[in-house]
């Protein structure tokens, strides 16, 4: 009786996990699996998102590889994200030493400089537009540039750079808080200071933090649209066309609808390879320690 | 160690240096916001081409702009928008997924239907919008779902991988002796969930809420595709349709960047714990 009673209410518990399971994964295929899969499809098709289209194999990659364009668009999102992930790494781990460190209003320096993470990216990316269009020429006498194909991508960077340092700051101060006090006393009974100290006792313990914030910018850097649209549009000249940016453009504006699926189907490999690449090197570190 | 009490002293003393420094530093986050006050409080007439006549203080705190810019970008409807997508999705991604964690995380040691279910839906976070994009604006559109409904829908599904990982990763800390205690008290499971489970992963959803929340209130691309041009805003859509019809008058401009901008700090200035608390837990775990 006992033994019926137990696999009853057993069974009872599967079906209640089967009844929840089933309708999530239903809302998940349907809204991420087939439009992935449907963007797989057109991507071997000449479609223009409207109208008849034929099946045209793998026509459109073998285009991809020979379009200017879609290499720009390569070049410049991979130039951007590496810059700026460098850059918003080492400026957020100098902060976060700084606003760990012993100081007076630690907390409301610490709140003020999370500020620009709460922004949205569209309307700070209008704020400085106005300030590289008109504030900055005015101070050095230059053109703007965001008008320049040549300087436009460091005003992209900055803008970046300047809302990205918020959330890395904070986990790079969570990860020097995460450092036990007497890993350092120790070390300096060993007569670590300076940049000693911070090469040979703080940095290989913070060294998850460190790739964690990699991957994190460099996957977000590598999606960049928002400021695009903002500051430059993708001009001048095309200079500053993100990937995500070009598919948007052409894919939806432009007729390139299974073209611009086959370049999506490329970011999505390569999105999937940065990350997984970045994973598997964050666990070999971790490991190390 | 405990006795040593040289360091100890040592690292009492304020650092002067530094902290004058990381105020210094604050001018970079506060010169943008500084910039776009002064400008959206004067008069066009005050703008003159150089710095002191964009920067100076406002002659008169003026508040035509703003009104002029709730007028302009129909500010209360847009905002009235972006805060029901956001609202629901929130609450929706918390209830769903939070429930869908628990099927998952109670099942995957031992059926590999519900360890499969996992790993799909987490790999779901390697998949950019710019792929589904596409597709999407096509099937919303077939299942009429191009609109603020289809938006919703949407952003449960984008944050479901991530959430997903959270709430597993949070069960796996909550042991299972209290749900088998409920068990024999008689519960269903379903009531064991709400009841017991649920209450306990009041952490995982403070930061789920945050992250969700800041992620959908500041997107431009989903509505931007799914919804756009179909009269209805959200907060960030307004200003890019403001700002391709007036761009010229900045300060009527930097007043609707501002509008744009204020609930989200005044949420700031308020949760400010839990919103870095939560963005810090999001990342890190």
């Amino acid at each position: 009786m006992a033994n019926l009673a137990t696999s009853k209410a057993g069974s009872d518990r599967n079906r209640t996990f089967l009844m929840i399971l089933i309708p999530v994964l239903v809302l998940f295929v349907a809204f991420n699996t087939i439009p992935l899969l449907t963007g797989f499809f057109y991507s071997f098709t000449n479609s223009k998102g409207y109208g008849p289209f034929e099946i045209i194999g793998l026509q459109n990659y073998i285009d991809l590889f020979q379009d200017a364009r879609v290499g720009n668009s390569y070049l410049f999102t991979f130039k951007l994200a590496v810059v700026s992930t460098i850059l918003v790494n080492v400026l957020s781990l100098i902060l976060a030493i700084g606003l760990s460190s012993k100081i007076k209003f630690k907390s409301a320096l610490r709140g003020l400089y999370f500020v620009p993470r709460i922004l949205g990216a569209l309307v700070v990316g209008y704020v400085f537009t106005y300030f590289f269009t008109y504030i900055v020429p005015a101070v050095t006498g230059t053109d703007s540039i965001l008008a320049s194909a040549d300087w436009a991508w460091i005003g992209i960077v900055v803008v970046l750079v300047w809302q990205a340092c918020a959330q890395t700051t904070i986990i790079y101060i969570t990860g020097l808080s995460s450092v036990p006090e007497d890993v350092y006393e120790a070390g300096s009974l060993d007569g670590a200071t300076g940049w000693n100290k911070f090469r040979y006792l703080t940095f290989p313990l913070i060294m998850p933090s460190i790739t964690t914030n990699m991957v994190l910018v460099m996957k977000d850097m590598l999606m960049v649209f928002d400021q695009i649209v903002a500051m430059t549009g993708g001009g001048p000249a095309n200079s500053t066309e993100s990937i995500s940016y070009l598919i948007y453009e052409n894919g939806l504006n432009n007729s390139q609808f299974g073209f611009q699926c086959a370049n999506a189907v490329l970011f999505f490999i390569l999105i999937a390879v940065v990350s997984i690449a970045q994973t598997k090197f964050l666990n070999s570190k971790e490991e190390q320690l | 160690m405990a006795n040593n009490t040289v360091p100890t002293k040592v690292k009492e003393r304020v650092n002067w240096p530094i902290t004058i420094l990381l105020m210094i530093g604050t001018l970079t986050v506060l010169f943008p916001l500084y910039m776009a006050v002064v400008i959206a409080f004067k008069d066009p007439s005050e703008m003159t081409n150089d710095i002191a006549g964009i920067l100076s203080l406002p002659a008169t705190w003026s508040l035509d702009n703003f009104i002029e810019a709730i007028q302009v970008t129909d500010f209360f409807h847009s905002f009235l928008n972006s805060l029901i997508i956001t609202v629901v999705a929130v609450v929706v991604s918390i209830l769903i997924h939070s429930l869908a964690a628990y099927a998952i995380g109670r099942n995957m040691d031992k059926k590999k239907l519900f360890k499969g279910s996992y790993y799909f839906i987490v790999a779901g976070m390697y998949v950019p919008f710019a792929i589904l994009m596409m597709p999407l604006v096509k099937q919303t559109a077939m299942m009429h779902l191009d609109n603020m409904v289809g938006v919703m829908i949407l952003y449960v599904v984008f944050y479901m991988p991530m959430n997903m990982m959270l709430y597993t990763g949070y069960l796996r800390n909550i042991p299972t002796a209290l749900e088998e205690a409920a068990r024999v008290d008689g519960a269903s499971t379903w009531t064991t969930y709400w009841k017991v489970i649920f209450p306990l992963m009041k952490p995982m959803h403070a930061t789920v809420a945050v992250i969700t929340g800041l992620a959908v209130w500041n997107d431009v691309m989903t509505p931007l595709v799914i919804m756009g041009g179909s009269g209805v805003n959200t907060l960030p859509l307004a200003q890019m349709n403001f700002q391709t019809a007036f761009a010229t008058n900045y300060n009527l401009a930097f007043a609707s960047y501002l509008l744009a901008m204020l609930p989200m700090i005044i949420f700031y200035i308020v949760a400010q714990k839990q919103i870095i608390g939560g963005v810090t837990n999001g990342a890190v775990k």
